[in-house]
């Protein structure tokens, strides 16, 4: 990619002194994207859109929240009764957060079946991690805000995790309430905190589309880019397509914020905080539901929560534990059904997690804890060296131009003087 | 970048009006609009915010206060000066020959009742509060407040007579419920 000559004279005064206008050409404009990308693609692009409805709402809503037990519950529902349009800000919080890990979870699921985080692409998955375990905790935090029961109980729950881990279990966990129990400084902090988080994830999101751009996205083949017939610039192409994803998300977003705002949401919540009872159940949003069935999959305090830990820290290794190769499943006959039993096996997590621990919910929430595991760390291994992949095509653009010849004026032009 | 991949079509030298240029400024124009729509409740959800609207009057008994006396009372978050003016001080506001005024206003135009002075008690200069409430407190030169900020002077009927303040001091909005009661706002 050559430097592009800019022709304004204040636009070449500034990138002289500092190539904004040049990176932002070089990463945005011209960027040689893999041309096979599909529709699983969009959904990096649509997590960082997401961030950003998440950061602006959640900036407006402080601006009339108040993080007192005595004022938290009623400055919430002020928000949503007097202040102008604080029920919409609120609603797209609130039902942000959900899109926010839908749209993540599927941008993980998407890595998994492609191979994304397999070598040279391992930091950029690890720091997605990162972002993830961060993302969890700053929903975890935000739920405790609006200070109704389920907000109070969850963060004594979530909390007393900390409790089960030997002789520092106890103090650790009055650390983080400030106190002997959920109190007015645990509320104080955990919302100074959730609003500090966000911005550590917005930085983390740079470092993640630093190491993409070192190497470049993946792509359906899971094959190497090998030279410029394989690529079509970022814009118009991927600008255009990433719009056409951001409308269809806002479209399931809105209706949602519109017409099903409480959907996701727990009817305790809109009942104050009482720190003298309990509700009847007590169950995480959805997208915490996996976890927390493995945490009860185990009869066992301490062995519970570190399983929940586990589950996620796995992750980190992922990539030194699949031995295979081949990035994308869609060479690999074995691990491609492995990776829908994986999806089967995480949705029925979030099933059991919904209900109580009772039953036929504790027989299927061992087995696919233990399912969960047995996939990374001895199927994965395993089927990366015992599994025969299919051949796999000699490049990207071979199929689409017909035998990897010139192509002949379907290539985009900026490509030809690379 | 596109333009280049068919050969047939329509060039710029039509004059740009393909369906290519209609359908990009179509789409630009739906996501500017919609994107102006999207901005609006977030800077609404800055304005005041009903139950702050619903603050917006104040009774004030003025039953306790006598001839000569003032008292300051809250509304809408802002000191309101309420002064049951003495017959001296009437007849001095009264007075005042308007083209020395910096702000003409006549003294019938700034009161319902003559006895009852009641303003906004916030100099039209900078935000301060002008003294003269209380029995100790310096009034200025001309009897009235004294904004000690940066030195304006209020007469008996609260207009500006000398320092930097542009303006007599605001009036806000008040009727008599009955005799001895108000209703500001």
């Amino acid at each position: 990619m050559s430097a592009p000559q800019w022709k304004n004279p204040i636009v070449r005064w500034i990138d002289y002194r500092m190539p904004i206008f040049t990176l932002i050409h070089h990463d945005l404009v011209d960027y040689p994207t893999p041309r096979n990308l599909n529709y699983w693609w969009n959904f990096g692009s649509l997590a960082g859109f997401l961030l950003v409805v998440m950061i602006v709402t959640g900036v407006m809503l402080a601006m009339h929240y108040t993080p007192h037990v005595d004022l938290a519950f009623v400055s919430v529902e002020r928000i949503m009764r007097d202040v102008n349009y604080g029920w919409l800000i609120r609603y797209l919080h609130m039902n942000g957060g959900s899109m926010f890990f839908l749209v993540v979870y599927i941008h993980v699921f998407r890595g998994l079946y492609y191979g994304s985080y397999k070598a040279p692409r391992e930091l950029l998955w690890m720091l997605g991690v990162v972002i993830l375990i961060l993302m969890m905790a700053t929903a975890f935090m935000g739920y405790v805000l609006p200070w109704g029961q389920m907000s109070f109980w969850a963060a004594t729950v979530i909390t007393n995790l900390f409790s089960a881990f030997p002789v520092v279990g106890e103090s650790v966990v009055h650390w983080l309430w400030g106190g002997f129990s959920v109190d007015n400084p645990t509320l104080n902090r955990f919302f100074s905190l959730h609003y500090l988080l966000p911005f550590v994830i917005f930085g983390l999101v740079f470092l993640h589309l630093w190491a993409l751009h070192t190497h470049k996205s993946n792509n359906p083949l899971g094959i190497d880019v090998k030279g410029p017939q394989d690529t079509i610039p970022f814009h118009p192409y991927y600008t255009a397509k990433d719009m056409f994803g951001m409308a269809v998300l806002l479209l399931v977003y809105l209706a949602f914020v519109f017409f099903a705002p409480n959907f996701f949401t727990e009817p305790d919540n809109y009942i104050p905080a009482d720190p003298m009872v309990t509700p009847h159940q007590i169950v995480p949003e959805w997208y915490l539901l996996p976890f927390y069935a493995i945490l009860r999959a185990v009869p066992n305090k301490l062995g519970g929560v570190v399983l929940m830990f586990a589950s996620i820290l796995i992750l980190f290794v992922l990539p030194w534990l699949d031995t295979s190769k081949v990035k994308s499943a869609r060479f690999r006959p074995i691990y491609k059904q492995l990776f829908w039993i994986l999806v089967v096996d995480c949705i029925a997590l979030g099933w059991v997690g919904a209900n109580r621990p009772e039953g036929v919910y504790i027989v299927i929430g061992r087995i696919a804890t233990a399912y969960y595991f047995v996939h990374f760390l001895i199927l994965v291994p395993l089927v990366g060296w015992l599994e025969r992949p299919r051949p796999l095509p000699e490049s990207i653009g071979a199929p689409v131009l017909g035998g990897g010849g010139a192509a002949v004026g379907a290539t985009p032009k900026p490509m030809e003087k690379a | 970048m596109a333009e280049h991949t068919s050969s047939g079509g329509p060039t710029l030298e039509e004059g740009g009006e393909t369906r290519r240029d209609f359908l990009y400024l179509a789409t630009g124009a739906m996501a500017a609009a919609g994107t102006v729509i999207a901005i609006w409740p977030f800077i609404d959800f800055m304005n005041p915010s009903r139950d702050v609207l619903a603050l917006s009057t104040a009774d004030v008994d003025l039953s306790p206060i006598e001839v000569g006396q003032a008292i300051t009372v809250t509304w809408r978050g802002k000191p309101v000066f309420v002064r049951r003016r003495t017959a001296v001080e009437i007849e001095s506001a009264a007075n005042v020959n308007l083209a020395d005024l910096p702000d003409p206003q006549p003294d019938s135009a700034r009161v319902k009742k003559p006895e009852w002075l009641i303003q906004i008690g916030i100099c039209t200069h900078l935000g301060c509060i002008p003294l003269g409430q209380r029995p100790g407190d310096p009034r200025g030169d001309y009897g009235g407040w004294f904004c000690p900020c940066h030195g304006s002077h209020y007469d008996t009927s609260g207009r500006i007579r000398k320092g930097p303040a542009p303006r007599n001091l605001d009036l806000p909005p008040y009727q008599f419920v009955d005799d001895g009661r108000i209703r500001i706002g």
